[in-house]
């Protein structure tokens, strides 16, 4: 089966595209929040409007060049999905600066989980493998797997490092480092799994979630949106999953010597 | 008559910390009769070096070894086997009783001093004196030849203490090697050994103090065997 990714244009939008136009009337609902910080005396003014500006600037970027990648430059795809699989890497290992080498650790756990599931979805035929397809499901399952990854990297040396007494107890009597570590292991794991299950489960019920709202803001028929949706959803749960599974057991793997030892840093983390 | 190989030989060994070396060119035997005892004030380093023994740490520079072998040649989970270990606070599991020792149950808990009814009992419904014994036999357990003991009697009442301590006594007298370190001054008379652990100087002074020697700065080394 393969999903309609381009909504039929005849009907895009009730009211047309949107134009430049349209975009600076919209900053009246920026000028309101602002209002109501300079109002409340939150002291976010600044922030919005650089946020206002960054937004502006970033997307507009993001799509001339994807406008440059979808007409005629789909040999551009692989190198597009590397930029932001490395950019997530770098996001997420900085969040879980605590982990030696936590960039290595997000930068594989990115790559096989955008790999494997894109991977799938490619081969069995899913999706078009067309740059219009590729390139914004990456990105989904590349911004899904970077925040699983932080989770994961952070909670599990978290763990340890509270647990230590009976992670070392557990040394002690002779288990491997794996095997001292796989309660904390499965902690994590279960916790950066459960928010894409839960999401699955109430998906329609308390949110129409993005890729579904765009085909129908575009005029796609809503059977088609939900098709789509149901697509985005299942690779977001295995994406996470994969994710989820390589931060872990690589986490793991750092914070233990090959000697079955905690790293030193992780025993002299104040409790 | 050549002396017989020690069980445990540190040679010149130094562990560091953050703040510089907890221990520094510290050398002793345990031998492999009886108890011996680890005591100085806290803050020496004793745990930092039971730590080694069964390689939970390794040492920065110097060896370790065990009967006469470095202890970095052995299989790590081999020799922690061999080389048991329990803390000063007990380490309870999810489950039994039953379930932490593992196997012959009822015998280990009758050796180690624990009614074998408690088998089926939840494991952190113990007290803190009974769970301390529990632990003693998850360990033996796993048939040591060596048991390290940190500070086993600290975190008990008075009537546990007095228990405990002829449990790890018997456990001496039963020919298992037992090394326990302590900060209790009355442990002396349980021992066979005793390694006694002076801390080093306040190593923030001396850093701070490098380049301006004192006159307490002789230069001796500190740590060392009785």
């Amino acid at each position: 089966m393969t999903v309609v990714l381009l909504a039929s244009t005849s009907s895009s939008l009730v009211s047309g595209p949107v134009t430049f136009g349209d975009i600076a009337l919209s900053l009246l609902l920026v000028l309101f929040a602002a209002a109501i910080s300079r109002w409340q005396r939150v002291g976010l003014e600044r922030d919005m409007a650089v946020a206002t500006l960054r937004s502006f600037v970033q997307l507009l970027a993001v799509g001339y060049v994807l406008e440059f990648v979808f007409t005629g430059h789909g040999w551009l795809t692989p190198l597009a999905l590397a930029v932001m699989v490395a950019t997530a890497a770098l996001t997420s290992g900085a969040r879980a600066r605590r982990v030696p080498g936590s960039r290595l650790v997000a930068a594989a756990s990115v790559s096989v989980a955008t790999a494997a599931t894109l991977g799938v979805l490619a081969a069995a035929r899913i999706v078009p493998v067309s740059p219009r397809a590729i390139v914004p499901l990456g990105s989904m399952v590349i911004t899904a797997a970077m925040n699983t990854t932080s989770l994961v990297m952070t909670r599990l040396h978290d763990d340890l490092a509270a647990n230590r007494r009976e992670v070392e107890a557990r040394l002690s009597l002779a288990q491997s480092s794996h095997q001292a570590a796989l309660p904390w292991l499965r902690a994590s794991l279960r916790s950066a799994m459960l928010p894409s299950v839960d999401q699955t489960k109430v998906v329609g019920l308390v949110a129409l979630p993005g890729a579904m709202t765009g085909m129908i803001l575009a005029g796609a028929s809503p059977l088609a949106a939900i098709r789509l949706q149901l697509v985005v959803m299942y690779m977001l749960l295995g994406g996470n999953a994969f994710a989820a599974l390589v931060a872990a057991t690589l986490t793991a793997r750092r914070l233990f010597t090959p000697a079955h030892q905690l790293v030193r840093q992780l025993r002299r983390t104040p409790p | 008559m050549i002396a017989p190989t020690p069980r445990f030989e540190l040679r010149d060994v130094r562990v560091d910390g953050d703040e510089g070396p907890i221990v520094d060119g510290f050398s002793a035997c345990v031998p492999s009769e009886g108890l011996t005892v680890v005591m100085g004030p806290s803050g020496a380093g004793k745990t930092t070096l039971l730590r080694l023994l069964n390689r939970l740490d390794d040492p920065d520079a110097g060896t370790v070894l065990l009967d006469g072998r470095d202890v970095r040649t052995y299989d790590v989970l081999q020799l922690r086997r061999r080389v048991q270990s329990v803390g000063q606070v007990p380490v309870t599991f999810p489950g039994t009783v039953g379930d932490n020792v593992g196997r012959d149950v009822a015998r280990l808990l009758a050796h180690v001093g624990l009614d074998p009814a408690l088998a089926s009992r939840d494991a952190d419904r113990l007290s803190v004196g009974e769970a301390q014994r529990m632990a003693l036999a998850r360990s033996l357990a796993l048939g040591p030849d060596v048991l390290c003991l940190d500070e086993p009697t600290s975190a008990l009442d008075a009537t546990s203490k007095g228990g405990i301590e002829d449990l790890v006594r018997h456990l001496a007298d039963e020919g298992l090697t037992v090394v326990m370190v302590t900060h209790d001054p009355r442990h002396a008379d349980l021992a066979d050994h005793i390694i006694r652990v002076q801390p080093l100087r306040t190593n923030g002074t001396r850093r701070v103090d490098e380049d301006a020697p004192t006159s307490e700065d002789d230069g001796s080394l500190p740590g060392g065997e009785r």
